[in-house]
Formats: C-alpha cells, sequence, structure tokens
C-alpha cells in the first residue's frame, strides 16, 4: 500500500508526513492548553516553532478557538475538543486527511459547521477520508465512497455509481383528503400508511410521473413528498443484505478527493 | 522527515516534558525538597551528631552526597516513568505514533526530560544542604559525570517500568518494592565496611551502590568502591536500559499498529 507515491512498508515516515489523523476518541493531553497541543504537534512533524505557532493561531482561528487557546483542553466543551483535534491534525498541511467518525454524537449545528470547514479544506486541495455511521453525511459530503462489512470492503466506487445500482426507491406521500385504505395503483406497490399518507415503492424503470397520473386518475392531491430512507441508506442495506445475512460489523467509509471541488464531494 | 525535523521533534518532546514537570511542580520539585531537607535534619544534624564519624568523615559530610544522589535517581525515574505512562494512559501517545518522530527520538526525548527532572531537583537539594554542611567539590569531572550517567540510568528504568506498566499500580509498585530498598541498601546512608562479608558482597550487585560511592568520591575523594569499576558498571546499565528501552518501545509500537 502506498500514500501518495510513498510505500508505506519502506517509506512509512514520509507517508506519515502526508498523513492528518483525527481520531474518534479523544486523545490529547487533558492537562495541556489547547495552543500548547496544537503547536507541541506541529514540533512532532518537525516544524520550526514559529511556524508551528503561526500555524497554530491559523488553524485555531478557523476552528474557532483562538480565543481558548490559553485554556487546558479538558475544560473544553465536547465540540471544542474535536475541533481542536481536527486543528491538531492539520498543523502540519497534510494532502490527506483521515477523520475517524468526526460528527458522532455532536449536535446539529457543530455538524454543520464542521461539514462547511471540511468544504473549505477539500477546496483547498485536501484529500479527506471521513468514517461514518450518518449515511446523508456521505451522501451530501462524498464523492466516493466504500462500505466495509466486518472489515471487508464489500463496495468501493464512486458515489453516483453506486446509487444508479439502487432499483427500488420508497417515497412517502401527504395527501390532502382522506383516501380509501383498498387505493391501488396498477404496476406500483403501495401501502396506506393512514388516511393522510401512503408508501410507495418506485422501481429504477418506473418514473414519478406514471405515479403522479395515476395518482391525478383516482382524484388523489398530494402535498407533499420525501424519501423514506435515505438513498444512501438503502443502498447500504441492500448491499449488506445481498449475498447473505452477514451485518455483524458495519462501517461506511467514504473519500473524496480534491481534484474535482465541484459536485457532491468534499 | 530529516535530521532536522528528527532534531526539532526531540527538543519538542524535551521542552513538553519541561514544561509538565514545571506545570506541576507542587507535585515534582516541592516534595523531594522537603523530603530530603527532613533527612538532612534528622540524619545530618540529630541523630547525625551522635553517630561519629563514617567512612573517615562526619555523618552528615558523608550522607549529603548520598541523599542528593537519591534526589537525582527518584525523580529521574519518577519524571519518565508517570510522564509515560500518563501518555499512554491518556492516549497522547498516538500524537508520536502518526508522526514521522522515529522511536529513538521519542525514548531520547523522554530520558533527556527525566534527565533534567533529575538534575533539577538534584540542583535544589545541593543548595539545601548548604545551609547544614560545607560542601567543597574534591573533584568536578567525577562529580558531574557521575550526576549525568546516574540520571540517565534512572530515567530508562523509569522508561521500562513505564512501558510494561499497565495500571497505576504498576508505577508505585516497582518504586516501592524495588527501587527504594535499593537505594537505601546502596550505601546512601552508611559505608559498606560496616557491614558483614556475606552483606558487603551481596550489596556490590546494586547499582546504586556504585553510583553512590562514584559521586561521594567525586566531592569527598573518597569511595567504597574503585572509580573505574563504577564507572563501568554505569555505562553497562546505560547500554542495557538504552537498548532494552529501544526494543520493547519498537516492539509495543507494532503490537499498537
Amino acid at each position: 500500500m502506498s500514500v501518495f507515491g510513498h510505500n508505506i512498508d519502506t517509506h512509512f515516515t514520509e507517508a506519515k508526513q502526508c498523513i492528518g489523523v483525527v481520531p474518534q476518541e479523544f486523545n490529547f493531553n487533558q492537562f495541556e492548553k489547547v495552543l500548547d497541543i496544537v503547536v507541541t504537534q506541529g514540533g512532532y512533524y518537525g516544524l520550526p516553532h514559529r511556524i508551528a505557532l503561526e500555524r497554530a493561531e491559523k488553524y485555531l482561528r478557523l476552528l474557532d478557538l483562538w480565543d481558548m487557546r490559553g485554556m487546558i483542553s479538558r475544560t473544553l466543551s465536547g465540540g471544542m475538543k474535536r475541533r481542536l483535534m481536527i486543528a491538531r491534525a492539520l498543523v502540519h498541511e497534510p494532502k490527506l486527511l483521515i477523520l475517524d467518525e468526526p460528527t458522532a454524537g455532536v449536535d446539529i449545528e457543530l455538524r454543520r459547521s464542521m461539514w462547511e470547514f471540511l468544504e473549505k479544506v477539500n477546496a483547498t486541495g485536501t484529500t479527506i477520508i471521513l468514517t461514518t455511521h450518518y449515511l446523508e453525511e456521505a451522501e451530501s459530503l462524498c464523492r466516493n465512497i466504500a462500505i466495509i462489512d466486518a472489515g471487508n470492503i464489500i463496495e468501493n466506487t464512486s458515489m453516483k455509481a453506486l446509487l444508479r445500482k439502487l432499483t427500488r426507491e420508497v417515497f412517502v406521500l401527504d395527501v390532502k383528503e382522506a383516501i380509501a385504505t383498498d387505493l391501488q395503483l396498477s404496476g406500483f406497490i403501495l401501502r396506506v400508511m393512514d388516511e393522510h399518507c401512503i408508501e410507495v415503492d418506485i422501481d429504477q424503470n418506473q418514473t414519478l410521473n406514471q405515479l403522479f397520473e395515476q395518482l391525478a386518475e383516482q382524484g388523489v392531491t398530494v402535498t407533499s413528498m420525501r424519501n423514506k430512507a435515505n438513498r444512501l441508506e438503502e443502498m447500504f442495506v441492500s448491499v449488506l443484505n445481498a449475498p447473505e445475512d452477514s451485518g455483524s460489523e458495519e462501517a461506511v467509509s467514504a473519500n473524496s478527493s480534491a481534484t474535482q471541488p465541484k459536485g457532491a464531494a468534499v | 522527515m530529516n535530521m532536522l525535523g528528527q532534531w526539532i521533534a526531540f527538543k519538542t518532546i524535551v521542552y513538553r516534558e519541561i514544561r509538565r514537570f514545571l506545570r506541576i511542580w507542587v507535585q515534582t520539585l516541592v516534595p523531594p525538597a522537603i523530603t530530603i531537607a527532613l533527612y538532612f535534619v534528622i540524619f545530618g544534624s540529630l541523630i547525625g551528631s551522635r553517630i561519629g564519624e563514617m567512612g573517615g568523615f562526619d555523618y552528615m559530610q558523608f550522607v549529603v552526597p548520598g541523599l542528593i544522589m537519591m534526589a537525582i535517581i527518584q525523580n529521574s525515574y519518577g519524571n519518565v516513568v508517570s510522564s509515560f505512562f500518563g501518555t499512554k494512559f491518556q492516549r497522547n501517545i498516538e500524537e508520536m505514533l502518526v508522526s514521522p518522530v522515529k522511536d529513538i527520538t521519542i525514548l531520547l526525548g523522554f530520558i533527556v526530560g527525566g534527565m533534567v527532572r533529575g538534575l533539577l531537583v538534584g540542583g535544589i537539594v545541593t543548595i539545601l544542604a548548604l545551609f547544614f554542611t560545607d560542601l567543597n567539590v574534591h573533584n568536578w569531572w567525577v562529580t558531574i559525570s557521575m550526576v549525568i550517567l546516574t540520571a540517565l540510568v534512572f530515567s530508562l528504568a523509569g522508561f521500562i517500568n513505564a512501558i510494561f506498566a499497565e495500571s497505576f499500580d504498576d508505577i508505585s509498585i516497582i518504586p516501592t518494592f524495588v527501587l527504594t530498598p535499593m537505594i537505601y541498601l546502596g550505601g546512601v546512608f552508611y559505608s559498606v565496611d560496616l557491614l558483614p562479608d556475606f552483606w558487603a558482597n551481596v550489596s556490590l550487585i546494586n547499582p546504586i551502590l556504585y553510583m553512590v560511592n562514584g559521586f561521594r568520591f567525586g566531592i569527598l575523594g573518597a569511595s567504597d568502591v574503585g572509580l573505574l569499576h563504577a564507572y563501568i558498571m554505569l555505562i553497562l546499565f546505560v547500554a542495557i536500559g538504552f537498548s532494552t528501552s529501544l526494543y520493547l518501545l519498537t516492539r509495543a509500537e507494532k503490537l499498537r499498529s
């Protein structure tokens, strides 16, 4: 295996220089000050003190932690601790940033600001690999995706290619007037959840237009529509269940490359 | 990362180690100063005056080099064992393992950090000793080299303890049941000439005997053991300690990855 052309068996040190890691659990010294943690990490990567200090300021400011620089890391909030670990991973400006479930157990506001930050980092040319159990996160951020089941990579492709494999989507429709519980639509499998809500399965070769034509004929007025589950989540479940019922340990690893900063990618 | 990078990483680790023990100076610098000062008062002034001569010197003069050495040994060892174990325990050792710092750089950084604490406490204790007795250094070279080698040996010993340690018990058991008896029986408080032949010979396998006596020679010009013998033993311990530490660190890293 090699990282940016550095074989990890023969040139591990050079490979490590290219990588920044944000682990899932807090692993900094709980008694050190925020600024010291980031500057010290720069030192481990061989950055002279002055440069380490400049970089630490740059990333602590970007992550809204500069005002906290003198605080003991133990006293930070959970979200701040996570951002501290991101600043620490970026201090040597790696080409590849690896994040292990950066948004696990993080509140919505922080999650969004973290996504925004990661998109910015990616746009500057840093490749990001992130592992996550939140599939909407992978779908909205990543260009490429790999699915790992019990330690084996069972999918490794682009997000678009993977989603194309999804043969069936389930839509939830809210309807205006009460509908009959025995409502039937030819060619579609549907379930009436209650008198104002139905679920419809749509295959790859069916279109929403066909569905709405039939609904209009039956005089059903649809007020809103949504996917029952995230598309990637459906894909994930179908991939894991496809060969056999193996699903002991599941994780999604998704990565995005910086070469095309546009699109559904970080 | 080139040599300059490793040098910067080494300095970073040493600064971090120094910052650590200065931050918690109430735990790291004050207790040894107080303990050793009490030894000066009790063994040196109060009891010492009734003991009379030991090894041809006043008991106070005799015991001071031993106590300075004791402070250096305990603090070099204590610094590395608690700092490295703490790094393992809080898992911030991962900060170094993900970076391109070489194992030998990590080892040297911790060892030098421990030596600085040992020497600093040794310095503080020496200043305190001046309140109780006069210190005329017989041979500066011997004194300084003995102090440095001793701090090095016990920093390495602390490192090995910390690598094996899996709990806080493990970092207090060895100092209590191994290190303390070795120090107390290593000629800090008495000359081995006082012991029956059998126990005097047993004492010769205790490395601390060589350190204390080598240092005592540096200060007083008298020693229970030959100086050359002391240096050979110390250099041997450094070589064994260093290669063992490096081997364990490399192996431990492989286990983790």
